[in-house]
């Protein structure tokens, strides 16, 4: 519990739960897009989409060091080196 | 097996996850309240004892120091291996950077591409290095600043082209970086072992002021390095990737 911490403003009682709940709903649409959705290069985008949720949500559950791992490396690196693999993997016929 | 019996079987083991997923949920704690004994702890003593008020990187980068240093070497393992996979094989050759795909209408780099790019590698740069050198204060770290300062990279050769990003990030350089980051921090804790210190302990000041950039010691330093492993080790393996995506082909796939 952490409830001695003074913050100069105050949050309506319910916003935090409320955004808690959206960012979750949020999360598990993007996870089952991203599951969904067959082609590759679709699917990465929605991956990145899915990892800035999930920054979201650890923001929101108040991890922000978590959150910036979670921006750099879900939203950004694995989409690239997906996309590099994926560039490399496509036959040239196509 | 008919599809018929199969369905049974899929039910009878979905029906088993279910219940044993839903025992499992009842026996947790209640939301938010974690039961450990560590948690209140070291948010009671860290920041006295570290001067960081970025607890999670005293943390980090103090009381679990030693694990750090484990997981810094993976992922350095892990640069030396892509570069070690992705090298150049004897049947392989390299070409010059041009697309394979002729059928494929590939559009040149945007204007509008190239500006943002552009626009945005600068702060980039500096928001990784904020993050880099302010774990001690903020919620920021080694880690994360580094992935942002490779990022910086990666809007270069978006911005210009692959040679460009090639003369910004010479492969001998960035691995020499790479290896003074994850021995910077190894090195670090052995210094305190020439001390007669246990390994990583922190010998330099830790400051007067919690919260200042100067105080806490160890941490800020151990931070900078990590930064300057995990910026290094991204851009190489990034390097290596971009290097096998555009330039090398297998002669038979000619």
């Amino acid at each position: 519990m952490i409830a001695a911490v003074h913050t100069p403003y105050t949050v309506p009682i319910g916003f935090m739960e409320a955004l808690q709940v959206t960012v979750l709903i949020l999360v598990a649409a993007g996870a089952t897009a991203v599951v969904l959705i067959r082609k590759h290069v679709r699917q990465v985008i929605a991956l990145s989409v899915y990892g800035l949720m999930l920054a979201l949500l650890f923001l929101t559950f108040q991890a922000p060091d978590v959150t910036l791992s979670e921006l750099t490396v879900g939203a950004v690196a694995l989409p690239v080196i997906l996309l590099l693999a994926l560039a490399k993997t496509r036959k040239r016929e196509e | 097996m008919t599809e018929v019996q199969r369905r049974w079987m899929f039910l009878a083991g979905a029906a088993g996850l279910v219940a044993f997923v839903l025992w499992g949920l009842l026996g947790l704690p209640g939301f938010g309240n974690y039961p450990g004994p560590y948690g209140p702890s070291i948010l009671r003593i860290a920041v006295a004892q570290t001067n960081a008020t970025g607890v999670v990187s005293a943390v980090n980068f103090a009381y679990r120091g030693f694990d750090t240093v484990g997981e810094e070497f993976i992922l350095f393992t892990a640069a030396a291996g892509v570069s070690t996979v992705l090298r150049h094989l004897r049947h392989e050759r390299e070409r010059s950077a041009v697309d394979e795909a002729a059928d494929r209408d590939v559009p040149p780099t945007s204007s509008a591409v190239r500006m943002t790019a552009l626009v945005f590698a600068g702060p980039v740069m500096v928001a990784g290095w904020w993050l880099a050198s302010h774990a001690q204060t903020n919620p920021s770290g080694g880690f994360q600043g580094g992935v942002v300062l490779a990022t910086a990279f990666i809007l270069v050769y978006l911005a210009g082209e692959f040679l460009v990003f090639k003369r910004f990030s010479p492969v001998d350089l960035t691995e020499v970086v790479e290896a003074v980051g994850a021995g910077g921090f190894a090195a670090v804790g052995v210094a305190a072992v020439a001390m007669s210190l246990p390994y990583l302990t922190d010998y330099l000041g830790l400051g007067s002021i919690p919260g200042a950039v100067s105080s806490s010691g160890t941490i800020a330093l151990i931070s900078f390095f990590v930064g300057l492993e995990v910026a290094a080790a991204f851009i190489l393996i990034v390097g290596e990737m971009l290097e096998q995506t555009l330039l090398i082909r297998q002669e038979d796939s000619e």
